[in-house]
């Protein structure tokens, strides 16, 4: 076992570091639905770190829990070596957790650029009056935040649609928009629901090299969750399994896939 | 030209003139509407309480004069000072700023995710709260508002009218100056939403709240920014209307000639609640004029509410709303 402030180089030379989050004994109740029982596992510095598992296992739930959107009865969250105090999801993403949801929910109202420009939105320090008042240093932070989104929509292939509605777009561009916007947080963890799900073979292969180019070129960390076994094993480092709220594998795409109770999670055999 | 359009004319300008505080007091509602889901029935009340508390401040009123010498026996109403005009109507937006919060903090934060039709009612109890503090703060007799601005015919038009025409329009110079405010509020509002970060914030707000939360705003703090403008656009709906009418309770069913405006216009378009109003202005004036002594006249009590009725029926989006298409 590594230590948890160890780091390691991977078979294609990346370096994962030490642990950033770490969920501690995560229980999290729905009135008599238990989404999450008793579940811990820890994310590593710089690595893609997959939850998988079957419908209503509770994968939604447990990113739900990291960014703040649901609060667990019982556990406790470390992030970057600090017991983490009850946060609000606006507080969680201001200590740099960006995420994506299952159901897309990007702004209808505002184009590609807009939507990515919000994920600045914590980076603009000037108020409304200096913005109004003080023109110089409100311009050369909007100059900035700009040059970041840019440089977002190039890496992600999406500088054609730059002033296109958001509401217009197809599924598979709608996807990769959300995707835009938490990268244009330089977020320190990136968090994705189902970044794949609905999407053709092909939107699924631009998909999983964007993740890992992202990866890659900024280093950042994600954690992302995907139904489908295959995508994951070539994307992650570490996968953690669910099924019926509880873990039930956590280890390399290769320990997992030879895990008994995964194999017999995915064939059905468990629940019949 | 005839005589009958020569008036026609005059008629369609004081009808833009009317308009233009109809959709003052619409864009209220939009503001809130957009941000928050919620049909903000107070928003007549507030343009009432603000104007109320504008005159008070103004006048050097004890607020609660009564309540206190009530309860204390003594004869209290007035500090001896007047305040100018501009210092008031800065404490004014202070007030309703503070108003904005107490909203959030008191009633609207406890419903969040709650039913359309529960926040409704929500509002409905604020309005007649607020009318009744308004009430208890600053006393009920019809007060006089004078913050300065010009009053009475405009000269210059009726001369150069009457040079054209022969005949001099009546244009009231308030009702210039009121357009000209109603023209910059609206300018700054576009402004502020298009390009700071908290009119930014408001916008992603309106649009989706779980994103909006996920990029790092708190929707606590966005709420109580948009009650607060709410409550600005409220104040100069209500310094407007009352320099023309005094102010009064009757100055809360404002509210009321805004519905159909909101009908026209939709409930969450700007450019279409001040379309919307300008057209109710100057249709209630020019059918008044055209119609009105066909059918004996006051069809100006009724004009605003037909029109919403018909635009229900053949547009229930609005005329800038996109198209509503039931999913099945
Ligand atoms: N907001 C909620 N209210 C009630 N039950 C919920 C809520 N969110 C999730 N659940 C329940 O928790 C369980 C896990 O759901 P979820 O985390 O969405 O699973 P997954 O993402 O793995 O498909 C399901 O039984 C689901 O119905
Ligand atoms: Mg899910």
């Amino acid at each position: 076992m590594l230590d948890a402030a160890e780091s390691y180089v991977t078979a294609d030379g990346r370096t994962i570091g030490g642990v950033v989050m770490e969920m501690k004994n995560i229980t999290l109740r729905f009135g008599g639905v238990v989404a999450i029982k008793d579940i811990s596992f820890d994310i590593r510095e710089g690595e893609i770190r997959a939850i998988i598992g079957p419908n209503g296992a509770g994968k939604s739930s447990m990113l739900n829990v990291i960014s703040g959107f649901y609060v667990p009865q019982e556990g406790e969250v470390w992030f970057r070596g600090e017991k983490r105090p009850p946060m609000r999801p606006y507080e969680v993403a201001r200590h740099g957790i960006a995420r994506t949801f299952q159901n897309i929910a990007l702004f209808d109202g505002m184009s590609v650029l807009d939507n990515v420009m919000t994920g600045r939105l914590n980076y603009m320090k000037s108020n409304m009056f200096q913005q109004a008042f003080w023109k110089g240093r409100a311009e050369k932070e909007e100059v900035e935040n700009r040059e970041v989104v840019e440089r977002i929509i190039d890496f992600l292939e999406i500088q054609a649609i730059r002033k296109t509605p958001v509401a217009r777009l197809p599924y598979g561009l709608k996807k990769r928009v959300e995707l835009a916007r938490a990268l244009a947080a330089e977020p320190k963890l990136l968090l994705l629901d189902e970044p794949m799900a609905g999407m053709n073979v092909e939107e699924k292969e631009d998909m999983s090299r964007f993740i890992l180019d992202v990866n890659d070129e900024f280093g950042t960390t994600i954690a992302l969750i995907e139904h489908d076994m295959g995508v994951v094993m070539d994307l992650s480092d570490r996968v953690v399994v669910m099924d019926y709220g509880k873990k039930i594998g956590d280890g390399t795409p290769d320990e997992v896939r030879n895990n008994q109770d995964v194999i017999d999670a995915y064939l059905g055999v468990a629940h019949d | 030209m005839p005589d009958q359009l020569i008036f026609a004319m005059e008629v369609t300008l004081n009808g833009l003139m009317a308009g233009v505080l109809y959709a003052l007091v619409a864009l209220g509602f939009v503001l809130i509407y957009k941000a928050s889901g919620i049909f903000n029935y107070a928003q007549g009340v507030m343009a009432l309480f603000a104007a109320m508390t504008l005159v008070g401040i103004m006048q050097g009123q004890v607020p609660f004069s009564h309540l206190i010498n009530a309860v204390f026996g003594g004869h209290v109403t007035h500090f001896g000072w007047t305040v100018p005009s501009v210092l008031a109507i800065l404490l004014t937006v202070g007030v309703m700023v503070v108003l904005a919060w107490l909203v959030q903090v008191l009633v609207m934060k406890h419903l969040v995710g709650q039913e359309p039709i529960i926040l409704f009612m929500a509002t409905i109890g604020l309005a007649y709260f607020l009318e009744g503090v308004a009430d208890l703060m600053w006393g009920s007799e019809i007060k006089t508002l004078d913050v300065g601005l010009p009053q009475g015919i405009n000269l210059w038009i009726d001369e150069s009218t009457f040079n054209l025409f022969g005949y001099g329009f009546f244009i009231d110079n308030l009702d210039i100056v009121a357009t000209g405010i109603a023209a910059l509020l609206v300018t700054g509002l576009v402004l502020f939403s298009q390009y700071t970060k908290q009119g930014r914030a408001m916008r992603a707000v309106a649009d989706d709240h779980q994103a909006a939360l996920s990029v790092g705003i708190s929707l606590n703090f966005i709420w109580v920014l948009v009650w607060s403008v709410a409550g600005f656009v409220a104040l100069v709906a209500g310094i407007m209307w009352g320099t023309k009418s005094g102010v009064q309770f009757s100055l809360s069913l404002i509210a009321l000639k805004a519905l159909p405006v909101l009908m026209l216009g939709g409930f969450t378009s700007i450019p279409g609640a001040i379309v919307g109003g300008l057209i109710i202005g100057v249709g209630e004036k020019l059918f008044e004029f055209l119609v009105g002594p066909m059918v004996g006249g006051a069809t100006e009590n009724w004009f605003a509410y037909v029109l919403a009725l018909l635009f229900l029926v053949f547009r229930p989006q609005g005329l800038f709303g996109e198209k509503i298409i039931e999913r099945v």
